[in-house]
């Protein structure tokens, strides 16, 4: 139990000539819940992506439960995904079912329990998030908390040994912020899963993390447990913490000298 | 929408499609090969078919009893060979004469089948030996003006 | 002028690339459809939606095209005395060309851009994707389903069609002008041929429900993941569909009825 479930090795990323990630080294041990943060546009999400196997890494290894997910073919990759859940975004959910079925989903894809049973699941896995009187709902008639709950339902419908969570606090009430923080944390105590989450929001995650990895241009430049990202005099973590304008991530694009470009422009 | 009327629904749809394409054969078209029952082939030499078509009719006494199938050009004999299939219901003796016709001034043309007296029924690959070409307007009209002209030359000799 | 000679030499490579990248999808809708195939009820899902939904206007534009076929056709015939070969003009026309290309430029519009629609749309909410993370292939719960159900739909749409037409026409030429029933019918009956004329028609509607059907589930599966991406991916349906069916339509008819 001592290999961690995930773990990137060097692991390079380009989308055509545009490095992504330069070189990537981590790992997510068993049973724990890891963030990785970073700034908008730094490549986390092409992290989610590469360890889903829906992209693959240019260069070095990237490990699920000792696979190597760059090497796996589509029937051996999808057998992998049926043990991992991703929750996208904004909860990517089937616009033509209701609750009920977006959670059965997976169950009816994947297994062939009788429908009694389904049911019974899909109650369970709906009351676990606090939904079961959604059931009956359609995706458009929730709110965005509510529609991520319904996600959070799904994915962990088929009890998944790895949760990856897609920027999961982005557009929430702070009410809404702390109960799918909150389970989160929950469901990956009671599957006995390990979890990744990938977000820029740091005080919520701080709170239900076991680890954080920072991203800055396609390298890992900081990581620890939250105690020590708290006290930490790392100037990158600090303002990131600190949510501050200015510091080593620069204010500005990179750009020529501002008072050449003014006086310049002109001739 | 729930799953059953949406059934229903599909159901209806196929069978008013099938519906509709069963209509379409048998009551608006003829089915061509549906009429002609276990046919068997014969064929016929003529020296000139003139607009004969593959898939024209074949009759006997004004009934249809098979359909043309091959038109293709004899080397041997400089003629033209028709193949066509039979209805194997109808028999015909071994010297039938098989002509060239028109249905109409200016209709579609046809092979016409004249029964003779023979005891013998022609069986199936047999080749017709008694044929008359297909009438050719442009022929007959010049072979009547020469015979005009020649009947004007005449005239004032005699 | 060489830069027009560039544009034009850019627009053959990127249209046979495009023509390669549709093939391989093509490939890829076969070799997953078995697996559709196994659960019915999504493909028959899809033809309450592609067919059953485009019933109504394929029935009446049917009908209406009868009937001006009707009037035309008495219009032109009984100038030389033959009125009562309208049914076959009407059955003729109809089940050769109208039938199949008005009903497929109808079902383009109707149900291919609803297809494009609904795809584009699961893929910009980023459905497909988490449809592809669970381990389900959308091609085969998603595209193929729509690809059958669209191939499935087109040549009854078109059957339907013909048949209103000829229902339209019949219409006008007996109840209306009082050509002979008998006349109207033996004569259809006698020119109209099962082979050569009703097969190849439902032939040809059957081309054109492959082509619009996979046009339409490639436009949605290919487009750019944006409102503006799906709205012209809709486009891009009903024009290529149109274009489509046209030149298949003329390519399929000199094959069919050459020296007949």
């Amino acid at each position: 139990m001592s290999e961690p479930l995930v773990r990137l090795e060097n692991v390079r990323f380009a989308y055509g000539e545009r490095m992504i990630l330069r070189d990537i080294s981590l790992s997510i041990p068993r049973g724990q819940v890891v963030a990785i943060m970073g700034g908008s546009g730094c490549g986390k999400t092409t992290l989610l992506r590469l360890i889903g196997g829906q992209e693959r890494a240019v260069g070095g290894r990237v490990l699920v439960d000792g696979q190597d997910v760059g090497g796996l073919d589509r029937e051996d990759l999808y057998t992998l995904r049926r043990r991992m859940g991703m929750l996208f975004q904004f909860g990517a959910l089937f616009t033509d079912m209701t609750v009920f079925d977006n959670v059965a989903f997976p169950l009816r894809e994947h297994t062939d329990l009788s429908p009694e049973l389904i049911n019974d699941l899909v109650l369970m896995k709906l009351h676990a998030v606090g939904l079961r009187g959604a059931a009956q709902l359609r995706p458009g008639e929730l709110s965005g908390g509510m529609a991520r709950r319904v996600a959070l339902a799904r994915t962990i419908a088929l009890d998944p040994m790895l949760l990856m969570y897609d920027e999961p606090f982005t557009g929430l009430d702070p009410i809404s912020l702390g109960v799918i923080g909150q389970l989160i944390r929950r469901l990956n105590n009671a599957l006995g899963a390990s979890s990744l989450i990938v977000t820029h929001d740091i005080q919520e995650s701080l709170q239900i993390v076991d680890y954080i990895y920072f991203i800055s241009e396609g390298r890992v430049v900081a990581e620890g447990t939250p105690d020590e990202i708290r006290n930490t005099s790392d100037p990158f973590v600090h303002q990131f913490v600190h949510a501050e304008a200015d510091g080593p991530v620069p204010f500005h694009y990179p750009a020529g000298d501002y008072a050449t470009a003014l006086v310049g422009g002109a001739g | 929408m729930s799953r059953t009327t949406l059934d229903l629904w599909v159901g209806v749809f196929v069978a008013m499609g099938i519906a509709a394409l069963l209509f379409l054969a048998l009551k608006v078209a003829s089915i061509s090969g549906s009429d002609i029952r276990s046919p068997y082939t014969l064929s016929a030499r003529f020296d000139n078919i003139g607009g004969l078509k593959v898939r024209a009719p074949v009759k006997s006494a004004g009934v249809l009893v098979g359909r043309v199938t091959e038109i293709r050009y004899d080397n041997e004999h400089f003629q033209a060979e028709v193949v066509f299939s039979v209805d194997g219901r109808y028999k015909f003796p071994t010297d039938t004469f098989a002509n060239i016709l028109t249905s109409g001034l200016l209709g579609e043309q046809y092979l016409g089948l004249d029964p003779g007296g023979e005891e013998k029924a022609l069986a199936p690959g047999d080749v017709i030996k008694k044929t008359q070409s297909a009438v050719v307007l442009e022929k007959l009209i010049s072979q009547f003006m020469f015979n005009k002209a020649a009947d004007g030359e005449q005239a004032p000799a005699k | 002028m060489g830069d027009v000679f560039r544009k034009l030499g850019s627009l053959a490579i990127s249209g046979v690339w495009q023509l390669g990248f549709i093939a391989r999808f093509f490939v890829l809708i076969l070799r997953y459809s078995g697996q559709s195939f196994m659960r019915l009820h999504l493909t028959i899902r899809e033809l309450y939606f592609s067919g059953v939904l485009s019933l109504l206007i394929i029935l009446v534009s049917g009908l209406f095209v009868g009937l001006v076929l009707g009037l035309q056709g008495y219009e032109i015939l009984q100038r030389y005395g033959s009125s009562e070969a309208m049914g076959t003009m009407v059955a003729l026309s109809l089940l050769r060309e109208l039938g199949p290309v008005v009903a497929g430029l109808l079902f383009a519009s109707r149900a291919g851009s609803a297809v494009t629609a609904e795809i584009g749309l699961m893929k910009v909410t980023e459905q497909l994707k988490a449809m592809d993370m669970m381990a389900v292939n959308p091609i085969a719960r998603v595209v193929a389903p729509r690809f059958w159900g669209g191939v499935v739909s087109m040549p009854l749409l078109a059957a339907l069609f013909s048949t209103m037409g000829i229902f339209g026409g019949w219409l006008i030429g007996v109840v209306f002008i009082g050509v002979d029933d008998g006349a109207f019918w033996s004569q259809m009956r006698a020119a109209v041929d099962f082979r050569y004329d009703v097969l190849n028609g439902v032939f040809k509607s059957a081309v054109f429900g492959v082509a619009v059907a996979l046009i339409a589930v490639f436009e949605g599966y290919d487009c750019v993941p944006t409102a503006e991406g799906v709205s012209r991916a809709i486009t891009r349906t009903v024009v290529s569909s149109a274009l489509a069916i046209l030149a298949l339509d003329f390519v399929m008819t000199s094959f069919m009825f050459r020296g007949l």
